[in-house]
């Protein structure tokens, strides 16, 4: 399982107006692992996502996908691998109806119909959304757009999921479903995110950036009881690892919370 | 600005009708295009001054407006906001064209009003045809029909894509536009100056949008081949909705049904 | 301004959509030959965006009035013609449907009226030589309001061709031509103001924006003539088939349907295209067979009235009461088409 894996080895990027955004990024992902990248706004948590899937051409070093380094002649097979959620899904789904749209990547890998109908039927039953198939995406609420964009990319059978903002937009009670949602994939997840407590819930392992550099790679919950790692980065503690705001003690300890979640994912 | 957004109520509203499920809505898009295509041309081939023997060509919208279970009200109200240019330009008719054409007992109706009337006739039933289409077909439907009548791909790419984001931009503009309107007194702050960048920043934020579809597309693919699978056939309720049609509009082209009609009446009369 | 159906004949309107239907083909041709598919998406969200940017309205300054963006001349700075020509006919095939500006038959006019003139006219011929190059201040605005203006004016001069061409309106070319020139003027003015206020604002904002459609323009002279023969020779093909059958003298398709089936007319229509007024006895009146013409021995569509009705007033009292009833026949039949759908 070895291509699964996410290599980035002293990654740097400098946009054609001068600004550098990535000075020299590495880190390795394994398989089955699920990262949060996070850092204040103009960190560079975009910047890395785009040469994930090849979008941008790294200034200098490498990104390697599984056992490729990411060149143009391995784009294709990367871009398949490597399954990437916008984080406006406006901008993910453009086809005329759901079913057309989940479609799309399947039909352009090639595939026959069937084979294509029933990846499509699959990726929107593991999202819940069956019932939107012939709906046109912009009758979609925030909710459901961002489960058919997840479906768009499940279709083309990823390995690695990579997210931007995954929870942004949305009501309570969809981001309460889409965190349960992703709880439930096996694959390699990457996410940027600046909803701390889904990067908590989800995550074992957080990737601090900062002006371009990583200046952090650890165990999610360490990372969040340095305060003062946080504060220089312009991040804060997640809240549910806060005191309580009117009795102002903290009710359980959060690595509690965190075992028994897993606990019951186990299950 | 109110009317702005009513303008695009409409227009969700038509998108709305097109998803309706009636024995029409669930017809072949071509039939419909081929259909409605004939009786514009139909109807346009009239001679200035024909008015009766325009008046059976309602047959056609109205059957569909029925069977379609289409808003007859609301259809109506839409005709009644594309008559300005028309009536523009028809009604210099009567000033230009003052020769007697019928009379009606003591009265003398000129060419120029009777020709009057038929541009608006016309108008109604052309206009009214397409918004009909467009109800019971959908733009989509619209567009994969054109693709299958042979219109070139990268433009009916082109219309999806419009059609498609017409809904977020549309959006993001009537935001702008009330974020002005709340920091502008009365007309101040709505002129070119304001405007430009107002504008330029909407293009802007829609480049960058273009550019991440692309990727979207690039992400999942997309190697300048589209492929849109539809299951369409044009099987025998097509084929007698396509040819049946024709036949009325032929036989309403050929013979006035209106006098017919009116003879007999006056003949019972009399 | 939009071109309508109701003032179109059906040579004029086939004509125009041959000739916008060449011009597309060619148009996709082109672009799809255009390796970089960035552009796909790229021209469809622009259209929306032209959408979008007609949201948006300004008051003109001294006027109290208020206008907004056409984006014809706009999107061909940013896309070059070929695409922009495709966005533009986009924009109107939805304008067409759904707000029902024009027509569908129209839609080959506006095509070519609002899509072809500032295009493959104004853009390269005035914006294109002039501003190149020399790009920014007094000049590059006078330059886009001249060709802002020409495309303009070329499109209402369309607009006036083909309606006179089709006969139907009776106004003379002269007063139509000083009725929409002017306006025209004053519209053509306003939107190269804005125009290019907004292409000064990206290209201060994002200068590649404005620089990539110029570097990806063809180097070899522009292909005005492959555009303009086209259109040309479709125009000639479909307006000469159409007048075949139903030529710009407005009986005629019943004439030559007549002629067929060996059921001629005393009066065949000869008349020009639209030599309205002294023709105007001889041919069509309110119903046509009805009054002037006299029909042949034998039996004839028209021919059910009775003796009586045919003198006097009594024809066209018959045309009224059959009219009405007619289209009341028609809009029962959609009522109860309507009540049997709802309670079934």
């Amino acid at each position: 399982m070895s291509h699964h894996i996410v290599e980035v080895k002293e990654l740097r990027h400098t946009y054609p107006d001068g600004t550098a955004a990535l000075n020299g990024v590495s880190f390795r992902i394994r398989h089955g692992e699920a990262v949060a990248v996070i850092g204040a706004n103009g960190a560079g948590k975009s910047t890395l996502l785009l040469h994930l899937n090849g979008y941008l051409a790294p200034t200098s070093g490498e990104v390697r996908i599984g056992d490729f380094p990411l060149t143009r002649e391995t784009l294709p097979e990367v871009r398949r691998t490597v399954g990437m959620v916008f984080q406006d899904p406006d901008d993910q789904l453009f086809m005329p109806t759901v079913f057309d749209d989940v479609a799309f990547g399947p039909l352009n890998l090639g595939l026959p119909p069937e084979e294509v109908e029933s990846r499509v039927l699959d990726s929107l039953a593991r999202v819940g959304a069956e019932h939107l198939t012939e709906k046109p995406p912009y009758r979609l609420s925030g909710g459901e757009k961002k489960r058919v964009a997840i479906a768009t990319v499940l279709a083309m059978s990823p390995d690695i999921l990579v997210m931007d903002e995954p929870t942004t937009g949305l009501d309570p009670f969809a981001r309460r479903r889409l965190i349960g949602l992703l709880k439930e994939f096996r694959h390699t997840r990457i996410f940027t995110s600046h909803d701390l407590d889904m990067v908590l819930e989800l995550c074992e392992r957080v990737i601090v950036l900062r002006e371009g550099v990583v200046v952090a790679d650890g165990p999610a919950r360490e990372i969040f009881r340095n305060e003062e790692l946080l504060a220089a980065c312009r991040l804060e503690k997640p809240l549910s690892m806060q005191g309580c705001p009117v009795c102002g003690n903290v009710t359980r300890q959060p690595e509690d919370i965190i075992r028994n979640r897993k606990g019951a994912v186990d299950e | 600005m109110a009317k702005i957004e009513t303008t695009f109520l409409d227009f969700t509203y038509l998108d709305l009708l097109a998803e309706g499920e009636t024995a029409v809505h669930r017809l072949d898009p071509r039939a419909k295009v081929l259909a409605t295509a004939v009786f514009i041309v139909v109807v346009v081939s009239f001679g200035r001054y024909a008015v009766a023997p325009l008046v059976p060509f309602f047959l056609f919208p109205a059957v569909v407006v029925a069977r379609g279970n289409l808003p007859a009200g609301f259809l109506a109200r839409k005709l009644l906001f594309v008559l300005p240019f028309v009536l523009l330009v028809g009604i210099l008719n009567p000033l230009f064209d003052r020769e007697t054409a019928l009379t009606l007992g003591p009265l003398a109706i000129s060419g120029g009003w009777v020709s009057f009337f038929s541009i608006v006739l016309r108008s109604i039933l052309t206009v009214g045809s397409a918004l009909v289409l467009i109800a019971t077909t959908g733009f989509t439907g619209i567009c994969l029909a054109l693709e299958r009548l042979g219109v070139p791909q990268p433009f009916v790419v082109q219309l999806l894509f419009l059609y498609r984001y017409i809904f977020v931009l549309t959006e993001e503009a009537v935001r702008t536009v009330r974020a002005r309107e709340l920091r502008s007194c009365g007309r101040r702050g709505k002129g070119v100056g304001a405007f430009a960048p107002l504008v330029g920043t909407l293009l802007l934020r829609t480049w960058d949008r273009a550019e991440r579809i692309h990727l979207a597309m690039l992400c999942r693919g997309f190697r300048g081949e589209f492929h849109v699978r539809r299951a369409y056939r044009f099987g025998t309720a097509e084929t007698l909705f396509t040819l049946g049609w024709v036949g009325v509009f032929i036989l309403f082209r050929l013979v006035n049904v209106s006098a017919i009609l009116g003879g007999w009446i006056t003949e019972m009369l009399q | 301004m939009h071109m309508a159906d109701a003032l179109l004949s059906p040579a004029v309107g086939g004509a125009m959509w041959g000739a916008a239907a060449g011009a597309i083909a060619y148009c996709s041709r082109k672009v799809r030959s255009d390796l970089d598919n960035r552009r796909v998406p790229l021209m469809g969200v622009l259209g929306a965006f032209v959408f979008a940017a007609q949201m948006i309205n300004f008051s003109i300054p001294g006027t109290g009035s208020s206008g907004h963006l056409g984006g014809g001349l706009l999107l061909t700075i940013l896309l070059g013609p070929h695409a922009a020509f495709l966005v533009i006919a986009s924009v109107l095939v939805v304008q067409a449907l759904f707000f029902a500006d024009g027509g569908l038959l129209a839609l080959g006019c506006n095509i070519f009226n609002l899509g072809f003139f500032p295009a493959f006219v104004a853009y390269p011929l005035i914006y294109r030589r002039l501003v190149v190059g020399r790009s920014g201040g007094g000049r590059e605005v006078a330059v886009t309001i001249a060709a802002a203006v020409a495309g303009l004016l070329l499109g209402a001069l369309g607009v006036v061709l083909e309606t006179v061409g089709s006969g139907v309106s009776a106004l003379p070319l002269s007063t139509f031509v000083l009725m929409m020139l002017p306006i025209h003027l004053a519209i053509g003015v306003v939107e190269g103001v804005v125009t290019a206020a907004v292409v000064s604002f990206v290209r201060k904002a994002r200068p590649e924006i404005v620089e990539s459609v110029r570097e990806t323009r063809p180097l070899a002279p522009f292909p005005m003539r492959p555009v303009l023969a086209l259109f040309f020779v479709a125009a000639l093909l479909v307006g000469g088939l159409l007048s075949r059958f139903a030529s710009g003298n407005p009986d005629g398709l019943e004439w030559s349907i007549a002629r067929v089936t060996g059921k001629g007319e005393l009066t065949a229509p000869t008349g020009g295209l639209h030599g309205a007024v002294s023709s105007l006895q001889g041919k069509l009146a309110l119903f046509p067979d009805y009054r002037f013409k006299q029909p042949p021995a034998g039996p004839k569509p028209g021919d059910a009235r009775s003796g009586e009705a045919e003198r006097g007033s009594g024809t066209s009292v018959a045309g009224m009461v059959g009219g009405v009833l007619t289209l009341l026949t028609a809009l029962l039949i959609g009522f109860v088409l309507k009540r049997r759908n709802t309670s079934g």
